[in-house]
């Protein structure tokens, strides 16, 4: 079993290309590439970042999403206000399954939407006021909150509100923070704006409030866990095994995380990133305003996970080294007996992938545990440096697709017959009608944690019970299926 | 003006960061290299060269400065 040879690849290419209209097809040529594991520099095969084709059905999503749904939401003691029309808030409330403790609606609001909810009359008058009124309003319902995001919607900027000022004056009132987020969802061409506004707004309005505050006791041993949204989880998953290894996790970014948390990153000593694409910006103010160095790690599957840990440990003395390989041993035994009974019911399965941020490079490892094969990988909003470290990690011959449109992933897997797909909701059932097995790897198919070690044992399941379930066998009706059978005797 | 940042490297070297384009690239050659005089025109691995007002003496990495392309 192996992936298709490099000329079918681009052969495929071609064929999937025909279809456009000249200016069109020249423009979506650049975004599709067949890998090649020698490219020192994905710009040369594959051109990211750029504003997609009106007319296509692109999946991407915007610059709201980015900031709102990705960077911000999950920080749990914060009311996250949509400002704007009602819709953007209410459709994406509690949809991506950031996991956190507390009492919702007490202290914590996490799965909850806050929205000005704008009306016709705060197009036309301006929406300050209302805004005003309703940080009041939160601060005499939800007294223990921790803080206010303003969460910027498309009308918020067409109409210029100064919400950089309603945010100064209510921080100053209310003594929390207040932060204005300048994330309408025009702006950029996809969600990664977002991510880009937020880690500004961290940066500006959030990092530096405990600059001159020195009462944090910190140790050689804090770290910062950041670009885990604890999806399912995950970031759970991932923090007891740097607490077993005998590290102390000060602050979790974003997911289950605090605002507290938030000031103190400052004070860790390593910053520790898993999503490079949604927190990179954070990283590097750090090293350079703080000193504080950071690290990219990869929590997918046994393999990645010891050499993860291995590279975390390095950064760190003896007693931390020490602590890694104890933890790698422990887990050992446990992960093998998952590969040994998962293993033989997957192997030589190929997987195609479309997903976002840092999945369809940090899985590969983990489906390869599993003996299953990435032919084909592809990032909704990703930029040129995701796919110089995604290129490495790819065989020969993988197809890369950015910004795919529904057409392209469509045909592509109608031809390349993957055994599953790992995608977003809005290309599951597409892909289940083609009887095709498929995963929504976004928040993990209602599943999860898949990072760490507990997460690897319930990705191999899922992936099992996904591949070999007895209804793909049931696609064909009963008499066809006795039609096709007398036919081929 | 790009605004740039400049950093050391696993292996040693200097890279040279464009957020804006998403640029991150090895700096093969730099006019004054310290200890001392740091800066003035500088070459990427990709071919591209960049100025950079030489710093006396050298300042800490990684930084954040205005490039000029050349």
């Amino acid at each position: 079993m192996c992936a298709m040879k490099r000329e079918e690849a681009e052969a495929l290419i071609q064929e999937v290309l025909e279809v456009y209209p000249e200016k069109a097809r020249k423009d979506r040529a650049k975004h599709l590439a067949v890998s090649d594991p020698n490219t020192e520099q994905a710009k040369k095969c594959i051109v990211s970042n750029r504003k997609s084709v009106p007319g296509v059905m692109t999946i991407r999503g915007c610059a709201y999403a980015g900031s709102k749904g990705v960077v911000w939401g999950p920080i749990k003691d914060m009311v996250h206000i949509s400002h704007g029309p009602v819709g953007c808030g209410q459709y994406s409330r509690a949809g991506r399954r950031n996991y956190y403790t507390g009492h919702t609606g007490v202290n914590v609001f996490g799965t909850m939407n806050f929205t000005s909810d704008f009306q016709e009359k705060d197009i036309v008058f301006g929406g300050d006021k209302k805004l005003e009124k309703l940080i009041d309003e939160i601060q005499t319902l939800f007294p223990l909150h921790k803080g206010i995001s303003i969460q910027s919607e498309c009308p918020v900027g067409l109409i210029g509100d100064d919400i950089e000022s309603v945010s100064k004056k209510k921080a100053k009132e209310l003594e929390k923070p207040v932060v204005p987020l300048r994330c309408e969802g025009f702006r950029g061409v996809s969600q990664s704006l977002g991510h880009h506004i937020a880690n500004d707004a961290i940066r500006d309005w959030v990092l530096p409030n405990r600059d001159d505050d020195n009462s944090f006791e910190s140790t050689p041993y804090d770290v910062a866990l950041t670009g885990d949204y604890n999806i399912g989880g995950d970031a759970w998953a991932s923090r007891i095994l740097l607490e077993e290894m005998g590290l102390r996790v000060v602050a979790q970014w974003s997911g289950d995380g605090t605002i507290s948390e938030l000031e103190l990153a400052p004070k860790a000593k390593v910053n520790l990133l898993h999503c490079y694409r949604s927190m990179n910006y954070l990283a590097r103010h750090m090293e350079e305003k703080y000193g504080i160095p950071w690290m990219e790690y990869n929590f997918f599957g046994p393999t990645k996970i010891a050499e993860s840990l291995r590279k975390i440990a390095s950064l760190f003395d003896e007693k931390i080294q020490e602590g890694a390989e104890r933890v790698i041993a422990k887990y050992t035994s446990e992960m093998n007996a998952i590969i040994e009974k998962y293993r033989p019911r997957l192997e030589g399965r190929k997987v195609m992938l479309y997903v976002g941020g840092l999945r369809p490079r940090h899985v590969v490892g983990a489906y390869e545990d599993l003996g299953m094969e990435v032919v084909g990988a592809g990032y909704e909003f990703a930029h040129n440096d995701d796919y110089d470290r995604t290129i490495k990690d790819l065989g020969e011959g993988t197809l890369l697709y950015d910004d795919v449109t529904g057409y392209e992933l469509e045909e592509f897997v109608k031809r390349v017959r993957p055994d599953l797909v790992g995608s977003g909701i809005k290309e599951k059932y597409i892909f289940q009608k083609m009887g095709i097995p498929f995963r929504q790897m976004h928040s993990w198919d209602y599943s999860g944690p898949y990072h760490g070690y507990d997460g690897f044992a319930i990705f191999a399941r899922d992936m099992d019970m996904t591949l070999n379930n007895p209804c793909w066998d049931k696609l064909q009706a009963p008499w066809k299926k006795a039609d096709a059978a007398a036919k081929a005797a | 003006m790009p605004s740039v940042m400049i950093n050391k490297t696993e292996a040693g070297g200097l890279s040279l960061y464009v957020p804006k384009k998403d640029l991150e690239e090895m700096i093969v050659s730099m006019e004054h290299e310290g200890p001392g005089l740091w800066g003035g025109e500088l070459t990427l691995a990709d071919g591209t060269r960049y100025y950079l007002e030489p710093m006396d003496p050298e300042p800490r990495l990684p930084i954040t400065l205005r490039a000029k392309r050349l």
